[in-house]
Formats: structure tokens, sequence, C-alpha cells
């Protein structure tokens, strides 16, 4: 069946078999930013935008998402690289796999809750799981990353 | 890769209806979210998305929330919260994370008609009606009753009165954004108080009694203890009836006493 999309801003015109995911779509794109963890639905490492709201691509039907503005980390990369820089900053990380979907659904808490709270921030981001950090670390760097400008790292 | 033959995005009801009823295999997919735990080919899927029901609004008396409309939408929409309180948020916000309550849909919640759903024990309580495109408005009640299997029918949404009705609900999971063991919401629009038990682990049930001790001015606890004699509780994995009873006690209790402070 006939797909037309926006990618990162790029109009695509793409034939797919019924049950592509959008997961599999992207990264047949070569978009490999989003990853497959679970791939029911559950770690939140393939979350993606669909016209601006995080979704999780490795359910979502690549036919639905006719018409529709795909945003990938690849879309996002100047903004990516600078809450990259806090998350590193605090250790959050130690294998990075799930940073790409981590990263897509903090910048989609920086648009809906630009002043988060701890606890908005914990909840937000309670459908990306991480395997190695423990969370803390990712609650600080996140913490920091919404509080720049107000003294902290630049 | 999910192994269906063909996917149809129809532009109109009548469409979609009368794919539904050409066959078994012509599924209607909600958001999608539970295909990934079934490893078996499909025939064709229906995704009503295109049609316009991801609504909510208020209209004669009743709120009416589209089958389309996302978990997410529940959560954060001011009409709700102005007409009911906070319940909506309250109970969706544990289901697994944003992303997923940004693809689950009210459709897909409601005509499974899981056990464990939250939104059905919510909906349950607010006296809500089921809106199917050939039978029409169906008390939510009813619709748990029905077996899905062999129906074929679409669902347009769900409406609740709008009649002052305030509710309040809680669940306890063994984990965060796991299903829950137990799920309650109690309402109440004047002297009529409405109980409703979910993830018994059966699909959730209303506590009559209760809600008639309530309303004759029986303390929570009082009723709490009666909806947890008058309801069956059964054993899964996630917890034995006995636990199940416990927990309604408490959880029951919980919401009646957050009404009453509330009307103080």
């Amino acid at each position: 069946m006939k797909l037309s999309l926006y990618v990162n801003g790029t109009l695509c015109h793409s034939e797919i078999a019924p049950g592509t995911t959008l997961l599999e779509f992207l990264r047949g794109k070569g978009l490999m930013g989003a990853k497959a963890g679970c791939d029911t639905g559950s770690c939140g490492l393939c979350t993606v935008w669909v016209d601006e709201v995080p979704i999780l691509s490795c359910t979502y039907p690549a036919a639905r998402a006719q018409g529709k503005h795909v945003t990938t980390i690849e879309g996002m990369r100047q903004q990516a690289a600078l809450l990259g820089r806090y998350l590193a900053e605090n250790g959050s990380e130690q294998c990075g796999y799930c940073s790409p979907g981590l990263i897509m659904t903090v910048l989609a808490l920086e648009k809906e809750h630009p002043a988060a709270t701890d606890a908005e921030i914990s909840a937000y981001l309670a459908g990306n799981l991480c395997r190695c950090s423990g969370y803390a670390g990712q609650l600080a760097g996140i913490r920091a990353y919404l509080n720049r400008g107000k003294g902290a790292l630049e | 890769m999910l192994d269906i033959r063909e996917y149809i995005i129809p532009q109109s009801l009548e469409e979609a209806a009368a794919l539904v009823r050409k066959s078994p295999a012509n599924r209607i997919v909600g958001g999608g979210c539970w295909l990934r735990m079934e490893r078996r080919p499909y025939g064709t899927w229906v995704d009503l998305s295109a049609l316009g029901l991801d609504q909510i609004h208020a209209e004669d008396g009743w709120v009416q929330i589209g089958s389309g409309c996302t978990l997410r939408m529940l959560e954060v929409s001011e009409l709700l919260r102005e007409t009911f309180g906070s319940c909506f948020a309250d109970c969706v916000s544990s289901i697994v994370g944003v992303q997923f309550r940004n693809c689950a849909t009210v459709g897909g919640s409601v005509y499974g008609r899981f056990g464990f759903s939250d939104l059905c024990t919510l909906l349950l309580s607010l006296e809500a009606d089921v809106l199917l495109h050939s039978r029409g408005a169906v008390p939510m009640e009813e619709f748990l009753r029905t077996p899905r299997h062999g129906e074929r029918d679409l669902l347009l949404g769900v409406r609740i009165p709008q009649d002052g009705r305030r509710a309040a609900f809680a669940a306890f999971r063994r984990t965060a954004t796991d299903l829950p063991v137990l799920n309650t919401a109690v309402s109440v629009s004047g002297a009529s108080w409405r109980i409703a038990v979910g993830a018994r682990p059966a699909a959730a049930a209303l506590a009559r009694q209760a809600g008639a001790r309530l309303a004759s001015g029986a303390a929570p606890a009082e009723a709490a203890c009666t909806a947890s004699e008058e309801l069956r509780f059964g054993d899964n994995m996630r917890g034995s009836g006995a636990y199940r009873k416990a927990l309604c006690r408490v959880l029951v209790a919980q919401c009646a006493g957050r009404l009453k402070e509330g009307l103080r």
C-alpha cells in the first residue's frame, strides 16, 4: 500500500506492507535513532513524535501516519545534543541504548511543562525504562536541563 | 512486522460498518497497543482514525467522548476535569507511560471489556452509556455483561450524564504502571451513590447494596465492607480472591471518604 507522510519536515512517498510498524518504516529509511526494545509498547525506546505528540512507534501502524508529521531524534539534533550534554554531565547513562527514546520524551515534556517538578518529570517518564541507570542520574540531568539559564550548565 | 493482509482506513461510518459486517476477518484496530502481544495472522484491519471520533464535548446534558480519543486526552481534558473533577486523570495516569496513553484509545479500552480496565470501572460508576453504531446507546453495565465475540458493531464512543455527578477512583498495583490488582470507582449525584469494582479479576461490576448503604448515611468503611461481601473475587497471577476482597474494603472506603469530604 502507498504511504505519504512528512518525516522530519520532508515529504516521503513509500510503498509499504500493510503490517509495517512506524518503527520499521523509519529504520528502513535509515533513521536508526529510534530503537527496538521490548517491541510490545512497554519500554519507550522507540519513542518518536506524530504531529508533535510522543508515541510508541513499535506498535503504531505506519499506515496510520498517512499525511501526518513524524519527528525522530534525527530531526531534533540541536535540542538532543544539548540535553545529551546535561545527561552526560550527570552520569545519567551507561549503555545509552534508551537515550533516543528518553530524549524524545523529555523534549515533549519540556513543551508541555517547561518548569516540571521532580514528581512531574518522574510521572511523565514512567514509560521510559532504563536497565542500567537507576534513574537518579537521569532525573538530575533532566532537572538541570529544564533549569538551564537559571545558573546551571549552559 | 505485523502479519496483516490489508489495512483500510474508511472515510465514512457506513463504509466502516459494511466492512465489519462483511467478514469476521475484518477487525477494527483501536490504539493497537496489545497487538504486539499476539503473534498471529490478521485478515483486514479497519482503522477508524479518519472518522473524527476523537472529540470530547458536552451536548444536551451529556458529555460525549469519542472512541478515537486517546487515554492521554482524557487525562488532560479541561472539560472532563471541570465536569467530573480529577477522576479521569486519576484513572488513566498510571497506565504505562505518556507515549502509551497517546496511542491507547477509549474504543480499544472499552470494546475489549477487559477485566483489568481502569476506564471501564470509572465509566460504570459514572452511569455511562456506550454508543454503538447499530444498537445505539447501551448502558455500560449491560455492555460489560455482553460477550464481545461474534459482535459486529462499531463503538462510536461513550456518553456520561452531566447531572453534577462527581467520582473518585483508586487502584492498587503491585508495581507502578502494571495492570491493577483491583480498581474501584465511587460516584455520587445528590443521594445516588454508585460503587464499581473492577479487576476482580472479572470485568467491573456494581456493588448496589453498598451504594444504597452510603445513600442511607452509612460510613465509608461500612459500605466498603458491604461491597466486599456482595461482589465475587477470583484468583489470578496478580492476587488471590481473598486479597482482592481485603483490598476492596480499603479502596472503596478511600473513594467514598474522599467524596464525602468533598461534599462537606
